[in-house]
C-alpha cells in the first residue's frame, strides 16, 4: 500500500506561500527524493507532513489512516522525520538519546530495545565511543548521526530525512548514503531532502524537483538524473556533489 | 540554649523541612519540565488540609465544586475547536480525561465520603480531588501558553494563585483547620524522641523524592518529560507532546501537593491562604539548589525547615523574614560561583 500521498498541498507562513498544491507520492520500499534550490520549500514541506505545521490540502498516510491527527500518531504509525535542525536533547547523554527514540515502545522487552541500540551503534561506531558524553558536546557530522540513530531507534516504516549530508565531509556524506541504501533494501520506505542530487539521484526510485514551492518535474530517478535541464542546474560542472 | 533544646529544634526543623522538600521539588519538576514557576503548589497543599476538614464535618468541600467548574471549562476548551473542525473522533481522550475521571472524584466525594466513613477512605477521596485539580489547572492556564515566556507563565502562576486563594475564601471562610494524623506513642531512635507523626512525614518524604529521583533519571518515562523540557521539537519527534508532558508533570505535582499537605495538616493550621508561605518557603530551597538540581533542592529546603525551627525559638515573630532573608546571600554566593548558562539551542 502506498506510504504517503499528497495532493494539492499548501503551506503558508503568514503572506509568504512556501508551498503551492503540490502532489507527491512515496511508495512502499522505495527511496523518493525530493531536490530542490535553497528555499524552495523542501523543509516546509516534510515538517507539514510530520505534522509540525500546519497545511491545507490533502495528506494521507493510506496504511496507517489515523496517522494524520497529531505528530505523536504519526510516531506511534512509525513515521519519523530527522528534522533539518536535527532537534537533539542537548544535556542529555547520546545514549540517552537514542534509547528515547524507541520511547513509543517503553512497554516492549527490554532485550528487544537494547538490541536496535546494538544495531544502531554497530552502524556508527563512533556513537558507542561516546554514548556517555551529552549530545550538545558532539561535533556536526556526530550530531546527524545521533539523530539519524534516533530515528531509526524507532523502527520506522516511513522515515523522512531533511538533508542528513548537509555540512558533512565526503567520506561521511558516502557513510550516510551507504546506511540509506542498507535501509532501502530492509524494506523501510524513504522520503529523502537532498541539496545533494547526484547522490540522492543515485539511490532513489523516484525524484520531484521542487522549485519555488511547485514541483517543476518529477519522474523515476535515472530519467530525472538524465534530465537537460536537472543536468545542467543540479548536476552541473561547479554543483557540489 | 542546651543541647537538648538544639536537638529538639533540629528534630522540629527537619520534619517541617521534609515538607519544603516535598514543595522543592514538585516546583523544580514542573519548572524543569514547562519553564513555570508553580506557585499554586502551595495551595495544593492548603486545600488539601481544607477539604479533609470539610469531609471530617459531613460538609462537601469547596475543592468539588473548584473540580467541577475546572473540568467543564477544560472539556469545553478540548471540544470547541474539535466540534468546529467536525473531528469528534478526536473527543474520546478528552472525554475520558476531563469528564469521565473528574466526574467520576466528584460523584464519590459527593455521595460515598459519609462523616462517618474511615479516615484513610476520607484521605484517597482529598487525595483524589486535589490531584485531579492541577492537570486541569495547566489544560485551561498554561496549556494555552505552550509557547509563552517564563515571565508569562510566572504572571499567569501568580494569578492562578490569586484565583484559588479568593476561591478558597469563598469556599472554606476564613477559619484554620487541622487534620487528624498518625498517633500513638513516640518512638526512641538513638536516645532521641521521635513522634510517630514526625517520622511518618519524614519518611514519606523521603520515599517521594528519592522515587520521583529514580522516575527522571532512570526510568524512560521520566527522562521523556525532560526530553519535552530539553527540545519541544525534538520530543515530539519521538512520541512525546509537550502538552502531555506538561499536563503528566502536573499531575505529579498535583499529588505530591495532596501529599504534603495530608501530612503538614497534623502539625501546622492550614488557612485558605496558607498555600502562598508553603509555596514561598519551598521555592527558596527549591532556589538554593538553582532550580536545577535535584539533592540541592532537597538540602536547600532542609535547610530552610532547620533554619526556621531556630528562628522561631530566638525571634518567633521574625522567623518568616529570616528565612526569606536567607535566600539573600545564597543568591549572592550562587551567582559568584555558577557559571552563566547560556540558552541551549540544541
Ligand atoms: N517560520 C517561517 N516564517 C516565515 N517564512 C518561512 C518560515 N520558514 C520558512 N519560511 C520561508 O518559506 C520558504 C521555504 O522555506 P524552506 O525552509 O521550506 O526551504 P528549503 O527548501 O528547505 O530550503 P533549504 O534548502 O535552504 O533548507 C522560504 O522562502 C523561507 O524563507
Ligand atoms: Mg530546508
Amino acid at each position: 500500500m502506498t506510504m504517503l500521498e499528497v495532493d494539492q498541498f499548501s503551506v503558508r507562513y503568514h503572506s509568504v506561500v512556501a508551498l503551492n498544491k503540490i502532489s507527491l507520492r512515496v511508495e512502499p520500499g522505495h527511496v523518493t527524493t525530493v531536490i530542490g534550490p535553497n528555499g524552495a520549500g523542501k523543509t516546509s514541506l516534510v515538517n507539514a507532513i510530520m505534522g509540525l505545521h500546519d497545511y491545507s490540502g490533502t495528506l494521507r498516510f493510506p496504511f496507517a489512516p489515523d496517522a494524520t491527527r497529531t505528530t505523536e500518531a504519526r510516531v506511534k504509525a512509525r513515521i519519523t522525520l530527522v528534522p533539518e535542525s536535527r532537534d537533539l536533547f542537548g544535556q542529555m547523554s547520546v545514549v540517552d538519546n537514542l534509547r528515547l527514540g524507541a520511547y513509543i515502545d517503553r512497554y516492549q522487552p527490554r532485550n528487544e530495545r537494547e538490541g536496535r541500540l546494538k544495531e544502531v551503534f554497530r552502524l556508527f561506531p563512533r556513537l558507542r565511543e561516546r554514548q556517555s558524553q551529552l549530545a550538545y558536546t558532539l561535533s556536526g557530522g556526530e550530531r546527524q548521526m545521533l539523530a539519524l540513530g534516533r530515528a531509526l531507534l524507532l523502527r520506522p516504516y516511513l522515515l523522512m530525512l531533511d538533508e542528513p549530508s548537509l555540512g558533512l565531509a565526503p567520506l561521511i556524506v558516502a557513510e550516510i548514503f551507504r546506511i540509506i541504501q542498507t535501509l532501502k533494501d530492509d524494506g523501510v520506505s524513504i522520503l529523502l531532502i537532498e541539496q545533494n542530487a547526484r547522490a540522492a539521484l543515485k539511490v532513489a526510485d523516484y525524484a520531484y524537483v521542487l522549485e519555488n514551492g511547485t514541483v517543476t518535474l518529477e519522474g523515476k530517478a535515472s530519467d530525472v538524473a538524465n534530465n537537460p535541464r536537472v543536468l545542467d542546474s543540479y548536476l552541473g560542472l561547479g554543483h557540489k556533489g | 540554649m542546651s543541647f537538648a533544646i538544639a536537638v529538639l529544634l533540629l528534630q522540629d526543623g527537619i520534619t517541617n523541612g521534609a515538607i519544603y522538600v516535598l514543595l522543592a521539588v514538585a516546583l523544580v519538576l514542573v519548572f524543569t519540565v514547562t519553564r513555570i514557576v508553580f506557585i499554586p503548589q502551595g495551595d495544593l497543599v492548603a486545600f488539601t488540609g481544607l477539604t479533609l476538614t470539610a469531609f471530617e464535618t459531613g460538609t462537601v468541600p469547596g475543592t468539588v465544586w473548584i473540580l467541577a467548574a475546572a473540568a467543564a471549562i477544560a472539556l469545553a476548551m478540548d471540544l470547541m475547536p474539535l466540534i468546529l473542525r467536525g473531528r469528534l473522533d478526536l473527543a474520546v481522550r478528552p472525554l475520558i480525561e476531563m469528564g469521565l475521571i473528574p466526574g467520576i472524584i466528584i460523584a464519590l466525594s459527593l455521595f460515598a465520603v459519609p462523616r462517618e466513613a474511615s479516615l484513610l477512605w476520607k484521605m484517597a477521596a482529598t487525595l483524589a480531588v486535589i490531584t485531579a485539580l492541577a492537570p486541569l489547572m495547566h489544560r485551561i492556564v498554561f496549556q494555552p501558553l505552550v509557547s509563552a515566556s517564563p515571565l508569562i507563565l510566572l504572571i499567569a502562576a501568580v494569578a492562578v494563585h490569586f484565583g484559588l486563594t479568593s476561591l478558597g475564601l469563598h469556599f472554606f471562610g476564613p477559619e484554620g483547620v487541622r487534620t487528624p494524623g498518625f498517633t500513638g506513642p513516640s518512638i526512641s531512635i538513638f536516645g532521641f524522641q521521635f513522634t510517630q507523626q514526625s517520622l511518618g512525614v519524614i519518611a514519606c518524604s523521603v520515599l517521594l523524592s528519592a522515587g520521583l529521583y529514580a522516575f527522571f533519571s532512570r526510568a524512560l518515562t521520566g527522562k521523556a518529560l525532560l526530553a519535552a523540557a530539553f527540545n519541544r521539537r525534538g520530543a515530539e519527534l519521538i512520541g512525546v507532546s509537550a502538552v502531555g508532558a506538561g499536563r503528566r508533570v502536573a499531575l505529579i505535582a498535583g499529588l505530591v501537593g495532596a501529599i504534603s499537605g495530608l501530612l503538614i495538616g497534623p502539625t501546622t493550621t492550614l488557612y485558605y491562604d496558607s498555600g502562598f508561605i508553603l509555596g514561598l518557603k519551598g521555592l527558596v530551597g527549591g532556589i538554593i539548589g538553582g532550580l536545577a538540581g535535584y539533592p540541592f533542592a532537597v538540602a536547600g529546603a532542609l535547610l530552610v525547615g532547620v533554619v526556621e525551627a531556630f528562628a522561631s525559638f530566638w525571634a518567633s515573630a521574625y522567623r518568616d523574614v529570616i528565612v526569606f532573608t536567607l535566600i539573600i546571600p545564597v543568591l549572592f554566593w550562587r551567582s559568584m560561583v555558577a557559571p552563566h548558562h547560556e540558552e541551549e539551542t540544541e
